[in-house]
C-alpha cells in the first residue's frame, strides 16, 4: 500500500494545508509506511466484529431540552478578527 | 416528453422545534438579534464538548414511527468534512453509516419508500449583499437540529414531489416536531432529477437543484429541469452530473459553479459523541404517546362520520382544525334531538369547511372565532330547519361578536324561519285556494309552476318560511288527487 505525493496533495487541499515538494515526498513515505503497518489488521478475520467507532465505553449520553444562559454577542464577536455591527465579517466568498 | 419517464428522489430538511440545540444548551429559537443565541460548541471553539440533546432522540424516532421506519437501536454521528465560513467548526455533526432511522414509506396516493432520517446540525446563515467586499455571518442557526429525511428515487413527476413534501409538512406538524414553514427554513428541499426511455431503463445521469424554498417553487424547478434534460437527450447530448441551483427570479435552473461543488466529505465518527442508544422501551414510550395520524383519520372520517373523502381531506390537513372539527361533532351529538352520526357530521363539516375555515382565512392570528359548543348549536339551529342556510351565514358573523348560543342570537334578531307544518299548512292551503288557474297548469304537467306557489308562500311569511319544507308541502298538497 503506497501513498503517492498526488494523493498527499489532494488531501492537504482538502484539509487547507500547503507543502514543500519535499515534505509532500516525505509524507508520502510516512503515510505509506503507517498503511503497511495497518495492513498487518488484515491478516485478522474481523468478518464476526462489530467496528469499533468509539474508544470509550458510553453509549445513550444526552442532555434534557433546556436552554441556558451563555455567552453574549459581544463576547462571541470579541475573538473574531473582524466583525460589523452584530456579525462577523469574512472575506467574500462568493462574487 | 412522452418518450421519457422522470426519476426524482428527494432530500428534504425538517428543522425542529427544540428550545436549545442539537449538541450545546443556546436558544433553538428563530428570529433572534445575529449571534445573540450562539456558545462557545455552537460556534466551534476547540475545547468545547458537544452533548447530544434528548429532545433530538425522540422527535427523530417520532417521525421514525409515524413513516413506519425501523428504529436503529444504535446509530452513530458522523463528522461531515467541508471548509464554508457558516460552518466555524469546519465539519457538520450528522449521520453516515449508522442512521437512527431506515427503510420507512410515506403514502401520496403511491407508496413512496424512505432510504433514511437521520440527525444533523444546521449550519449558520451568510449574507453576501449587505457589504460589496466582504461576507456577514450570523451564527443563531449554528447547531440547530435537523431531521433529514432521503426518499428512494421513487417520484416520477414534479406534481407528486410537491404532494410528497406537502405530506411531510402535514406529518412533522402533527407529530409537534417542526412547523414545517418553507418560508422560514423549517422545511428545506434538494431534488435528484434524472430522466430514461423507459421505465425498466437503468436510471440516467441526475442533476440535484438546490434552493427551492416553497412547494410551488419545488414543482417549477423540477418541471424546468424535466425539460431541459429532455431538451439535452433530443440533441443527442448527455446530461452532466452537476448541482443546479434554482432562480425564482427568472424561473430557471442554472449550474452552480463547479468551485463549490466537487465535495469529499471525509465522513467519520464523531469521537466526542457516544452512539445513540434507543431501547425498545424508550421505542413503545413514544409510540404511545403518537397522535392519530392524518392518514388514520381521512379513513375513519370517511368510513365511520360518512363524511365525502374531499371534506376528510380538508378537515384533516391540519390537526387543531380536525380536533375542533371533532369537538364540534361530539358537542352536537349531545344536544337533545340530534340525528344520526352521519348526518351531524356533515353538518358539522358543513360549518368548520365554510363558515369557520373562511373566518381563520380572514384572521389566521385570532385562532377559532366561535368555540366547539356553540358552533354545535349553530348546527343543530340549522338541522332543525329553524334557520336557513343564508340565515346561518349572517348568525355565524352575530355569534363571533356576540355572546349567547345560536339560538338566542336567531331570535334576538328574528333571523329564525318557520318550518313547523303546524303554521306553515294553512298558508299553503290558502295560496293553493287562490290561485286555482295555476293548480290546473301544474296538474296538466306545467311542475315548474311549483316556483310560483313557493314564492306566495314565502311572501305570507315575509320571507322568513323555511323554502324546503314548503316545497314539501306544497308538492304533497298539488300531487295529491284534486278533491
Amino acid at each position: 500500500m503506497t501513498v503517492s505525493v498526488e494523493q498527499v496533495r489532494y488531501i492537504a487541499r482538502l484539509a487547507r494545508l500547503a507543502f514543500s515538494p519535499e515534505e509532500e515526498r516525505e509524507l508520502a513515505e510516512e503515510m505509506s509506511a503507517i498503511l503497511g503497518y495497518m495492513q498487518t489488521l488484515d491478516e485478522l478475520d474481523t468478518s464476526d466484529v462489530m467496528p469499533m467507532t468509539h474508544v470509550l465505553d458510553l453509549a445513550g449520553v444526552v442532555r434534557e431540552d433546556v436552554v441556558q444562559p451563555s455567552i453574549t454577542a459581544e463576547e462571541a464577536l470579541r475573538n473574531a478578527p473582524d466583525s460589523c455591527g452584530d456579525y462577523f465579517r469574512v472575506p467574500k466568498v462568493i462574487d | 416528453m412522452a418518450s421519457y419517464e422522470t426519476v426524482i428522489g428527494l432530500e428534504v430538511h425538517c428543522q425542529l422545534q427544540t428550545h436549545s440545540k442539537a449538541f450545546s444548551p443556546d436558544s433553538a429559537a428563530f428570529g433572534a438579534r445575529p449571534n445573540h443565541h450562539v456558545d462557545p460548541v455552537s460556534l466551534g471553539h476547540p475545547g468545547t464538548l458537544p452533548v447530544l440533546n434528548r429532545r433530538v432522540v425522540d422527535f427523530a424516532v417520532r417521525l421514525g414511527l409515524a413513516t413506519h421506519s425501523r428504529i436503529a437501536p444504535r446509530s452513530v454521528l458522523a463528522r461531515k468534512h467541508y471548509f464554508y465560513p457558516d460552518l466555524p467548526k469546519g465539519y457538520q455533526i450528522s449521520q453516515f453509516e449508522d442512521p437512527i432511522c431506515t427503510g420507512g414509506y410515506v403514502d401520496i396516493g403511491r407508496r413512496i419508500r424512505l432510504t433514511r432520517i437521520h440527525i444533523e446540525e444546521d449550519a449558520g446563515k451568510s449574507l453576501h449583499d449587505q457589504d460589496p467586499e466582504s461576507t456577514l455571518l450570523d451564527l443563531n442557526r449554528c447547531g440547530v437540529p435537523l431531521l433529514e429525511i432521503v426518499t428512494e428515487p421513487d417520484l416520477r413527476s414534479a406534481r407528486e414531489a410537491s404532494l410528497f413534501l406537502q405530506k411531510v409538512r402535514q406529518l412533522v406538524r402533527y407529530l409537534g416536531i417542526s412547523d414545517g414553514n418553507m418560508e422560514e427554513g423549517s422545511l428545506r428541499c434538494d431534488a435528484n432529477v434524472s430522466i430514461r426511455k423507459a421505465s425498466r431503463a437503468p436510471l440516467g445521469v441526475k442533476t440535484e437543484i438546490k434552493n427551492m424554498n416553497s412547494f410551488r417553487h419545488v414543482e417549477r424547478a423540477i418541471e424546468y429541469e424535466v425539460a431541459r434534460q429532455v431538451c439535452v437527450a433530443k440533441a443527442g447530448g448527455t446530461t452532466r452530473e452537476q448541482t443546479m441551483l434554482w432562480d425564482p427570479i427568472r424561473q430557471e435552473t442554472r449550474p452552480m459553479r463547479s468551485k463549490e461543488q466537487a465535495h469529499d466529505y471525509r465522513y467519520f465518527p464523531d469521537p466526542d459523541l457516544p452512539p445513540i442508544v434507543v431501547t425498545p422501551e424508550a421505542c413503545a414510550a413514544i409510540k404511545a404517546t403518537l397522535p392519530e395520524l392524518p392518514d388514520a383519520r381521512h379513513t375513519r372520517y370517511v368510513t365511520d362520520l360518512g363524511l365525502p373523502a374531499y371534506d376528510a381531506g380538508v378537515l384533516t390537513d391540519e390537526r387543531p382544525l380536525a380536533d375542533y372539527f371533532e369537538a364540534v361533532l361530539a358537542a352536537l351529538l349531545a344536544l337533545d334531538g340530534a340525528p344520526g352520526v352521519h348526518a351531524c357530521a356533515k353538518a358539522a363539516s358543513n360549518l368548520v369547511m365554510g363558515d369557520v375555515l373562511r373566518a381563520l382565512k380572514a384572521n389566521p392570528s385570532a385562532g377559532f372565532p366561535v368555540s366547539a359548543q356553540r358552533l354545535a348549536s349553530l348546527a343543530h339551529l340549522r338541522m332543525s330547519g329553524a334557520i336557513s342556510s343564508s340565515g346561518v351565514q349572517e348568525l355565524f358573523m352575530l355569534m363571533m361578536t356576540q355572546k349567547g348560543t345560536a339560538k338566542e342570537i336567531a331570535m334576538r334578531h328574528n333571523l329564525l324561519q318557520v318550518s313547523d307544518d303546524a303554521a306553515l299548512i294553512p298558508v299553503v292551503a290558502q295560496v293553493l285556494a287562490a290561485n286555482p288557474m295555476q293548480v290546473e297548469q301544474y296538474r296538466s304537467g306545467k311542475k315548474s309552476i311549483i316556483g310560483f306557489f313557493i314564492g306566495q308562500v314565502m311572501h305570507g311569511f315575509e320571507g322568513s318560511a323555511d323554502p324546503k319544507r314548503v316545497r314539501v308541502l306544497l308538492s304533497k298538497a298539488l300531487d295529491s288527487p284534486a278533491p
